[in-house]
């Protein structure tokens, strides 16, 4: 994580003085974006940068959907399986995934390129069905679109 | 069309989000009329008077709440804009920050000046990318012009902003739960009193108020509170912006002038149902307001004209609310026990976990719908869906304990034969039908 500090000592600029806590979630994510998962040394790392007693990093950790403490695989797939989403098609478009990659919400391919999960409202109902791939929306998925987007995912 | 606007009011094109674009449909001027010629107590004023009831779900005077604060009492203040936007079936806040960014700024500024604000915060969800990127890019062009920071357009009021991204929690949304997110912990609720404008984030008095809310402010300010009262009705002024999705022939965001007629909303700016379906039900406000049936809410058919209007007076006497404004359109031979399902395993994933009723609450409801439609229900399990759902009610620190049990509730009030037939039967009346065929 040492060479995002750059970044990190930034986004302080805009902070109230004496409030480094703050970072802790920031840091996370941007720290997750750049690996893909927290390890143990970032931890090191923000407990020394941030001043933040080791437990509290570990319950942020547990308790935000987001933060991953394992390598998930290249292409992280999300599909929305909420009730609008539902109500246009969700549960088709997740039993296509699952017949087509082989594997179950929550697993990763043997060769790391997908990982799929199941996760709740995204805030794209009016565009259902939704799948979130990696941080980018792919919104009104059918089937058919879906098999297209897989085929650019390598 | 569906009233007078206030928030999409232009043109929506490539570049209508940037500072050029908000500039040249009189963006900032509000805020340099402000700096100059107000003073921050007349600011909140204007809001007080605009009888603005809050965007995100309570409908709370939003007025009423910015008087919580002094902005002359010498302590640190600050102003955070929810944009934790998590309530299923909602997406209008993503609007805003899409395609309006600069408005929920210059509205920031104006809530900063008038609370006495020195350090503002936008929390925004972490699955929010565009939106964030749109945000982030309009921030640092507000930053470029001086906008932000130390003594800003020479009045002598610095500003700053930080845009917090969230991490995937549901609970956020709640305004007191995404302060301990803010301040480097988990996000769990906090008991009130005291309330938040009295101690809040770092335990100094704090405004927390939804984006489209906040954004409404520069409109405000600018056309003044009486312009504003004039839209609307008397109780519910402005408009609300409504995220319609479901069995809907046009899903999308839309500008609604409160007391605007449900059924024509509906049928005419929506285009009715997908494949001219007959309406069952219609979750009025994100799915944690009460589910009411087609013929409840009298908007069956397109020129029902006596039947109900879109504003927080008349749902709340229907036994519901207009919520955050996600409005899920349920058409004739839907299961309404399987779309329970879903809701119910939503709010047993997304309990924070902190008070017990909730946490283990939403969990028995959801083993036990989960019972139901996998065809083993029990004659006692709708008896006892409603025993738990009414012992959630008022027992938890925040709202979203309650929600789960009104949601509940009001599905089984509604819908209650479709619960006893799956469970003598083993089966779905409607073939466990999620989408419109």
């Amino acid at each position: 994580m040492k060479h995002l500090i750059p970044e990190f000592e930034h986004l302080k600029t805009r902070l109230p003085p004496g409030h480094d806590a703050t970072l802790l979630v920031p840091c996370l994510r941007r720290i997750q974006e750049d690996r893909g998962f927290i390890a143990d040394s970032d931890i090191d790392g923000l407990v020394e940068y941030l001043g933040v007693p080791r437990i509290q990093i570990e319950e942020v950790l547990s308790f935000y959907g987001m933060l991953s403490r394992e390598p998930i695989g290249r292409w992280h797939l999300q599909v929305c399986h909420n009730v609008s989403c539902s109500m246009r098609g969700a549960e088709r478009l997740l039993d296509h995934l699952t017949g087509r990659l082989g594997i179950q919400p929550g697993e990763t391919t043997p060769d790391r390129r997908f990982t799929l999960s199941t996760v709740e409202c995204l805030g794209s109902c009016g565009t259902a069905p939704v799948l979130m791939v990696n941080e980018a929306y792919h919104e009104n998925l059918d089937p058919a679109a879906l098999d297209v987007l897989l085929q650019r995912l390598d | 069309m569906t009233g007078r606007k206030v928030l999409m009011d232009f043109l929506v094109t490539d570049d209508s989000h940037t500072l050029a674009a908000y500039r040249a449909r009189g963006g900032y001027e509000a805020l340099g009329k402000a700096l100059e010629a107000m003073r921050p107590e007349d600011v909140t004023r204007e809001i007080v008077d605009s009888g603005i009831q809050g965007r995100g779900g309570a409908a709370f005077p939003a007025g009423r709440k910015w008087q919580g604060i002094d902005p002359h009492d010498g302590q640190p203040h600050y102003l955070i804009a929810n944009a934790d936007e998590g309530e299923p079936g909602t997406f209008k806040d993503r609007w805003v920050l899409e395609h309006d960014p600069h408005a929920l700024l210059e509205s920031m500024l104006l809530a900063s000046y008038a609370l006495g604000v020195r350090h503002a915060f936008v929390y925004i969800r972490g699955e929010y990318d565009r939106p964030w990127r749109r945000l982030d890019a309009a921030v640092e062009e507000a930053y470029a012009e001086g906008l932000f920071g130390e003594n800003i357009l020479g009045s002598g009021f610095s500003c700053d902003l930080f845009v917090f991204r969230g991490a995937g929690a549901y609970v956020c949304g709640e305004a007191s739960s995404l302060l301990g997110s803010i301040e480097g912990t988990r996000a769990y609720p906090r008991n009130r009193p005291p309330r938040m404008t009295v101690r809040g984030l770092y335990q100094a008095p704090t405004v927390v108020n939804n984006v489209e809310t906040l954004a409404s402010v520069a409109w405000i300010v600018r056309n003044g509170a009486q312009a504003f009262r004039e839209i609307g009705t008397e109780k519910s002024p402005g408009t609300r912006l409504i995220s319609v999705s479901g069995h809907v022939a046009r899903p999308g965001v839309y500008e609604v002038e409160l007391g605007y007629s449900w059924a024509k909303f509906l049928h005419e700016d929506c285009g009715g149902l997908l494949g001219n379906k007959a309406l069952k039900a219609v979750i009025p406000g994100g799915i944690s307001s009460q589910v009411l049936t087609g013929k409840d809410a009298k908007v069956l058919t397109p020129g029902a004209v006596e039947g109900l209007t879109l504003d927080h007076e008349v749902l709340r006497a229907a036994g519901s609310s207009l919520g955050s404004g996600g409005m899920i359109v349920i058409a004739e031979g839907t299961c309404m026990v399987r779309l329970l399902q879903i809701m119910l395993r939503f709010y047993h994933h997304e309990s924070c976990g902190q008070c017990t009723p909730c946490r283990e609450g939403t969990g028995w409801m959801h083993r036990i719908i989960d019972r139901i439609v996998a065809g083993e229900g029990r004659p006692e399990d709708i008896d006892t869906l409603y025993h738990v759902a009414r012992y959630n009610d008022g027992t938890t620190i925040c709202g979203l304990g309650d929600a789960a049990g009104y949601a509940a509730t009001a599905m089984l009030d509604n819908f209650r034969d479709e619960f006893e037939y799956f469970i003598e039967h083993g089966r779905s009346k409607f073939g466990g039908n999620l989408e419109c065929r």
